[in-house]
């Protein structure tokens, strides 16, 4: 018998090449995924540079007490993250699945390819773009939105970025605008997986082109529709951070301010690390739970799950 | 056979292709005016006379910019971490990719577990920030390259990729005498151009776009990409440098985002065929 470690010994030594091939990249994930990782400790610490994580004073849950008792916008903070994202979820989850459906129906595939080219443009747009165009677009006085509601509407202008009530409007309807298009991908790779005498039989029996679209093209998308869900989900709390941190203002922070931003303004801009990497890991740990339950719930009661 | 259409799927047929037409336009317009406001005089622009197409046609916006050293170099810093970005990813997630697709190797499961878990948790933003600080990377390229590096989603790509190549001919080159490197480098990279295209185009378009590891990352103006340039005219709503002039400032702001946006607009019809078969392969294998 050869002890457990000369086969391990043996092994590495045999496969080194292909060790070594790997080297860089595990150090990648080890320095910038794990290390960080390592790093949430400054969360139960008054972390200061200098004293570094070992040196740091341990101080419990003191920054997550604060956040909940102390911050006066921690609610807000919380209703926000939360709001943006059941909204983002309840328009831009299912808009792309009709929009598959839509262009699966077409009958010209010209017409459908030229269609589904043009939907994809938004997606290759930064979000720096997409932002600016929209605070642009929206300007009270120079923005074209505004231009056509005064001259063709007669109506006063508004300064929508300036208004809280209409910020979720505005970050969820481009949101859709950007990834319509590109949304549709997955969904039309699942209906074409479908297998065609499906509709045969289904004509056959009677079937019109709306029980056709429901019980076959939308029932054929379900695995997938499963999938996006739970990965969804997996985002959850963290859905358009860059794109708000470009649109937000003091003035729609009633509505805008959502926790990374909160996590970027005291961590990076005001260099409160422990704070803001406690209210980050509150963020993180709700994503983690919630990817979770949904892969379990996604488990029991379909055939489909993440893992 | 002449299949009989009802009424009900002409009306849905009509009815759909009004919607298509609709999306098209809803898609296409918001560039088409930036485009018309960008050429147009920047008088009608401000008072909205310019609605689709441009009026009093200049390209005095574009000289101006054109002639700002800043925009150039901000060019220059999105090309160069682009390029040094892509050639790196690709290195290095085929490197991990490669002995990962072999089923029989020791340790596999270990590492791609490691990598997956990833996914799903993360240390957040202040963490990964203090070690890049700690790193000594700020306000260098490596700060926007290095973290970002490894896309877990395009390490598993790849490794789908390569473990459906035919493995005979891994055994053949092993057998005429080729290490583990050049069985890579000799056989398997060659035939994996189109995974290789679809990453690294992928990559490519996410770092021309990005700007928030910049915004993190760098505080010297010399090194900042032209994202950072576009969102400090645009939205932070600093003026234009060297550029008191602001009788051009609504047709500079439209110009900009057309010089940062016209190299990927052209390019895009061309390459989305890449980016849906690499999206197909990522969906589907999960």
């Amino acid at each position: 018998m050869v002890p457990q470690r000369n086969v391990m010994w043996y092994m590495l030594k045999k496969h080194r090449a292909l060790y070594l091939l790997m080297l860089p990249g595990i150090l990648y994930y080890i320095i910038f995924k794990y290390v960080p990782m390592y790093g949430v400790i400054i969360a139960f610490q008054d972390y200061s540079i200098g004293k570094g994580i070992l040196g740091s004073k341990f101080v419990g849950l003191k920054h997550f007490i604060e956040f909940f008792y102390v911050n006066p916008d921690s609610w807000k903070l919380i209703r926000n993250t939360v709001m943006l994202n059941v909204y983002d979820l309840l328009f831009h989850f299912p808009a792309p699945i009709i929009l598959a459906i839509l262009f699966h129906e077409l009958k010209n595939k010209t017409f459908k390819r030229i269609v589904q080219s043009i939907s994809y443009m938004p997606h290759f747009l930064s979000t720096v773009v997409i932002a600016g165009i929209l605070v642009t677009f929206l300007s009270p006085q120079t923005g074209i939105i505004n231009f056509i509601l005064v001259k063709m509407f007669g109506m006063e202008p508004i300064l929508f970025l300036g208004l809280p009530n209409w910020f979720r409007t505005i970050y969820v309807s481009s949101e859709v605008w950007q990834k319509i298009g590109w949304g549709t991908i997955l969904y039309l790779a699942a209906i074409a997986g479908i297998d065609p005498t499906l509709y045969e039989a289904a004509k056959m029996d009677g079937a019109n082109r709306y029980q056709q679209m429901r019980h076959i093209t939308f029932v054929g998308m379900v695995p997938v529709m499963i999938i996006l869900f739970v990965l969804t989900l997996g985002h959850f709390m963290e859905t358009g951070f860059q794109k708000i941190l470009l649109l937000y203002n003091s003035m729609n922070y009633e509505t805008s301010d959502v926790i990374n931003t909160f996590v970027y303004r005291r961590g990076i801009l005001d260099a409160d690390f422990s704070f803001a990497t406690a209210v980050g890991l509150f963020q993180s740990v709700i994503g983690l739970i919630l990817v979770i339950a949904a892969n379990r719930i996604a488990r029991k009661y379909s055939e489909t799950s993440l893992w | 056979m002449k299949i009989r259409q009802s009424m009900a799927s002409r009306v849905f047929d009509t009815f759909n292709y009004v919607i298509m037409i609709l999306l098209m336009i809803v898609m296409v317009y918001p560039l088409v005016y930036v485009f018309s406001a960008s050429i147009s005089d920047n008088a009608l622009v401000s008072s909205g006379d310019v609605l689709i197409f441009p009026k009093g046609v200049t390209l005095i916006a574009y000289k101006q910019l054109v002639s700002n050293p800043d925009l150039w170099i901000s060019y220059w810093n999105t090309i160069r971490y682009t390029i040094v970005h892509v050639i790196l990813t690709l290195l290095v997630t085929s490197a991990m990719a490669y002995p990962l697709a072999k089923k029989w190797l020791p340790g596999r499961r270990i590492i791609l577990m490691m990598a997956a878990f990833t996914l799903l948790f993360s240390g957040g933003m202040i963490p990964t920030f203090l070690v890049v600080q700690k790193l000594g990377m700020l306000n260098s390229i490596w700060a926007i390259v290095l973290p970002s590096l490894i896309s877990t989603w395009y390490l598993f790509i790849m490794r789908t990729f390569f473990e459906a190549l035919p493995e005979e001919l891994e055994d053949a080159a092993t057998i005429d005498g080729c290490s583990s490197l050049q069985v890579l480098l000799r056989i398997v990279l060659p035939l994996s151009m189109p995974v290789l295209a679809t990453i690294g185009l992928f990559t490519a378009v996410n770092q021309w776009n990005a700007f928030f590891d910049a915004l993190i990352y760098l505080n010297d103006r010399s090194m900042y990409p032209l994202q950072i340039m576009l969102r400090n005219i645009l939205v932070a709503g600093t003026t234009i440098q060297a550029e008191g002039d602001l009788s051009l400032l609504q047709t500079m702001k439209y110009a900009i985002i057309m010089i940062a946006t016209l190299p990927i607009l052209c390019i895009y019809p061309f390459i989305q065929k890449y980016f849906v078969q690499g999206t197909m392969i990522g969906g589907i294998k999960g």
